[in-house]
C-alpha cells in the first residue's frame, strides 16, 4: 500500500494535476470566502462550507478520474495485479493518496480563519473544526465514489464526467425526492442524503451517525472497487 | 518449479486455452511458440495470476496461484507483452517503486544497480520513461521483472520491437538468466525460441500442438527426409515427367515422388522423400547418368523447425492428413491417377513459397515481419 500511495502522490504532482486541483480549489473557495464571509462582515463560516459542497462535487472527479482508468489504459495494472500485494493495497493506496491531496486542499480554511482573525473577527474554532471534519468525511466518501467509477472505465474523461454526474445526483437527491411528495421515499432518501447530512454539520452539529454514514459509504465504494478489480480477473 | 495441470480458460463459448498441461524444472528455459492469438499471452497471464483460469491448476514452486496468490506471485517476475511502465516516472523512480511494490528485502541501492547493469539501462536511469525508445522501455520492463531476484521469470514476447542487435543482446541475457532462474518465454518468432530455449511448446488455437526439445519435436512430426531435384529429360516434354518420376520411385529408399512444376522449359522439378535411412543421392545420380538425363539441381530440404511450425499452425488436420497419406500410399503404386492428398498441397494453398525448399527461410522471414507490424 505504501509503495502505491507514494507513487500516486508523486504522479499527482509530476502530472500537474495536483497544482490544477489545488489552485482551482483555492480560487473558488477564496471567492466564496471573500463574497460570503469577508464582504458580508461575518465570522460565520457555515455559508462558506455550504458552498464548498459544490466545489468538492466538481473537483473530486478531477482528482479521481485517472487513478484506475489510466492504469487499465496503459496496461500498468498488469504490473500491480501480478505483484505480491492484495487488491485492497492497490485500492487503498490510491484512495489515501487522493484523500491526502484533498486534505491539503481543504486545510486552506485554516488560512481563512487566520485572515478572519487578522481582520478583527473572532473565529469560533469548535465550529470551524466541526466543519473541517465534516468536509473531510464528505470528501472521503466522494473520493471512494470517484475511485469506483474510475475502475469501471479506461477513459479518464468518461470517468470524470460520470463521477460528476453521480455526485450531482447525490446532491440533487433530496430535491428530487421532495418533488415526489411521497413521505416514505422522502424519509429514505433523506437518510441517505449526503447533502442534508453535510449541511447539518455546517450548522455546527457534530453528528456521530453522520460520521459513520460517510465512513461506511467510503468503505462500501472502496469495497466495490476491489470487487471490480477482482471480477476482471475472473471475467 | 512450475506445474500446470489441465489449464483451461473460456471466454463465453470461446476456449482461449484448452486443457494445457506442462511442467518446467528449475533452471530450464521453456519457449512458448505459436502464431498470434494462439493463447500464449492468455496462458502467461494465468501463470502470473493476472487473470484466473476457468479450470485447472497452476503451481508455482508448489504454491497454487489461486489459493495463495501473494506468495505465488512473489516467486514470479513478469514482463507482459506491453511492459507495465509508468511513463511519467524516471527509470530510477519506477524501479524504486517496483522494488517497494515487491517488498524486496535485498539491499536497495546495490540490487537496483545490479539489475540496471544486467539490463544495460544504467545510462538512462535519470530519464523519464516516456522519452525512452522502445528497446530501452523493453529493457526497463525486463529490469522490473528481475527485481527481487524471482526464481521464475515469465517473459511475454521479450524481443518485440527491438532492433537486431538488441534482440541478440536480450537473447544472450535470457540465456544467462536461465542459469539462475526458471524462464518461460513466448514468441511467435521461431529462431528466437530455437536460439534460447531448452524446451519448446508449440501452442495453436489454445492447445499444445507439440512439445519437447527442438530435435524431439522435429522427430515426432516427421522422420522423413526431403529433397528437390531438377532433371532434364531427353524429349523436353511432359512424357519425360512420368518416365523420370517412375524411375525415381523405383530407387531403393525413396518413399515418395511428386513431379512439381515446370521450372524451366520442358524441365521439371521432383520432390523426393526418402525413408531417412538411405542416402539416395548417389543412386539417383547413377540413375540419371544411365538414362542420359541431366541433374540440374539437387537440394536437400530436411524439415526444419520452421517447416514444422508452419505445418502445425497452418494445417488444421495435420495428423489426419498424415494418416490418410499413409493409407493412400499403400495402394498408390497401382493407382497413379488419383490426386494424392499430400501435405504439401496444403502448403501450396496457404503459403505458396513454403513448399519450395530453399525459399523457406525467406518466406518465413516475411510472415514474421508481417506479423510484427
Amino acid at each position: 500500500m505504501g509503495a502505491i500511495y507514494r507513487r500516486e502522490m508523486g504522479a499527482f504532482f509530476t502530472s500537474g494535476l495536483a497544482y490544477v486541483f489545488l489552485s482551482v480549489f483555492y480560487l473558488l473557495s477564496g471567492i466564496f470566502f471573500c463574497s460570503g464571509v469577508v464582504a458580508v462582515g461575518t465570522t460565520n463560516t457555515a455559508n462558506l462550507f455550504g458552498s464548498m459542497f459544490i466545489i468538492v462535487l466538481f473537483l473530486i472527479p478531477i482528482l479521481t478520474m485517472r487513478l484506475l482508468s489510466e492504469e487499465k489504459k496503459n496496461r500498468t495494472d498488469q504490473g500491480l495485479l501480478t505483484a505480491p500485494i492484495g487488491l485492497w493495497d492497490i485500492v487503498l493506496g490510491k484512495y489515501f493518496a487522493a484523500l491526502t491531496l484533498f486534505i491539503i486542499a481543504e486545510s486552506i480554511v485554516f488560512v481563512y480563519a487566520v485572515i478572519l482573525g487578522i481582520l478583527g473577527g473572532s473565529v469560533v474554532w469548535s465550529t470551524l473544526l466541526g466543519n473541517y471534519f465534516a468536509m473531510l468525511f464528505l470528501g472521503a466518501a466522494f473520493i471512494a465514489v470517484g475511485l469506483f467509477i474510475s475502475s469501471l472505465t479506461e477513459n479518464q474523461m468518461t470517468s470524470a464526467v460520470v463521477s460528476m454526474l453521480a455526485l450531482f445526483v447525490l446532491y440533487l437527491m433530496d430535491n428530487l425526492a421532495a418533488n415526489t411528495g411521497n413521505e416514505f421515499i422522502i424519509k429514505i432518501v433523506m437518510s441517505l442524503s449526503f447533502y442534508t447530512r453535510y449541511i447539518e454539520f455546517t450548522k455546527g452539529v457534530f453528528d456521530l451517525p453522520s460520521v459513520l454514514f460517510f465512513v461506511s459509504a467510503a468503505f462500501i465504494f472502496n469495497f466495490l472497487t476491489v470487487r471490480v478489480l477482482d471480477k476482471k480477473r475472473w471475467g | 518449479m512450475i506445474e500446470v495441470k489441465h489449464l483451461t480458460k473460456r471466454y463465453g463459448d470461446k476456449r482461449a486455452v484448452n486443457d494445457i498441461s506442462f511442467k518446467v524444472e528449475k533452471g530450464e528455459i521453456l519457449g512458448f511458440l505459436g502464431p498470434n492469438g494462439a493463447g500464449k499471452s492468455t496462458t502467461m497471464n494465468m501463470l502470473t495470476g493476472y487473470i484466473s483460469s476457468t479450470s485447472g491448476q497452476i503451481l508455482i514452486n508448489g504454491v497454487d496461484i489461486l489459493e495463495d496468490p501473494k506468495k505465488a506471485k512473489s516467486y514470479i517476475g513478469y514482463l507482459p507483452e506491453i511492459p507495465p511502465l509508468y511513463v511519467d516516472m524516471t527509470v530510477d523512480a519506477y524501479l524504486g517503486f517496483m522494488y517497494d511494490l515487491k517488498k524486496c528485502k535485498l539491499p536497495r541501492k546495490a540490487h537496483l544497480n545490479d539489475v540496471c547493469n544486467l539490463c544495460r539501462i544504467s545510462d538512462v536511469r535519470g530519464r523519464l520513461i516516456k522519452n525512452l525508445s522502445k528497446g530501452y522501455r523493453q529493457r526497463v520492463g525486463l529490469a522490473q521483472a528481475l527485481i527481487n531476484n524471482p526464481p521464475v521469470l515469465i517473459l511475454d514476447e521479450p524481443t518485440v520491437g527491438l532492433d537486431p542487435n538488441q534482440i541478440i543482446e536480450i537473447r544472450t541475457l535470457i540465456r544467462k538468466l536461465g542459469k539462475r532462474h526458471t524462464v518461460i518465454l513466448s514468441s511467435h518468432i521461431l529462431p528466437e525460441i530455437q536460439a534460447t530455449c531448452d524446451k519448446i511448446i508449440i501452442i495453436n488455437k489454445g492447445v499444445i500442438a507439440a512439445d519437447g526439445t527442438a530435435d524431439e519435436i522435429a522427430q515426432n512430426i516427421t522422420n522423413e527426409h526431403k529433397m528437390t531435384l531438377r532433371i532434364e529429360g531427353p524429349t523436353h516434354t511432359a512424357s519425360d515427367k512420368k518416365q523420370i518420376a517412375d524411375a525415381i520411385r523405383k530407387v531403393e529408399g525413396v518413399k515418395y515422388v511428386r513431379a512439381d512444376m515446370e521450372r524451366e522449359k520442358g524441365i521439371y522439378d521432383y520432390d523426393v522423400e526418402t525413408d531417412g535411412k538411405t542416402d539416395v543421392r548417389r543412386a539417383l545420380n547413377k540413375l540419371c547418368a544411365d538414362n542420359g538425363w541431366n541433374i540440374l539441381m539437387l537440394q536437400l530440404s530436411d524439415l526444419t523447425l520452421e517447416d514444422i511450425f508452419l505445418r502445425i499452425t497452418m494445417d488444421e488436420g495435420i495428423l489426419e492428413m498424415q494418416d490418410e497419406e499413409k493409407n493412400e500410399k499403400k495402394g498408390e503404386a497401382k493407382k497413379e491417377k488419383k490426386p494424392r492428398p499430400h501435405i504439401e498441397l496444403n502448403f501450396d494453398d496457404s503459403a505458396p513459397e513454403a513448399s519450395v525448399s530453399g525459399t523457406d527461410d525467406d518466406s518465413e522471414e516475411d510472415t514474421e515481419n508481417g506479423g510484427e507490424e
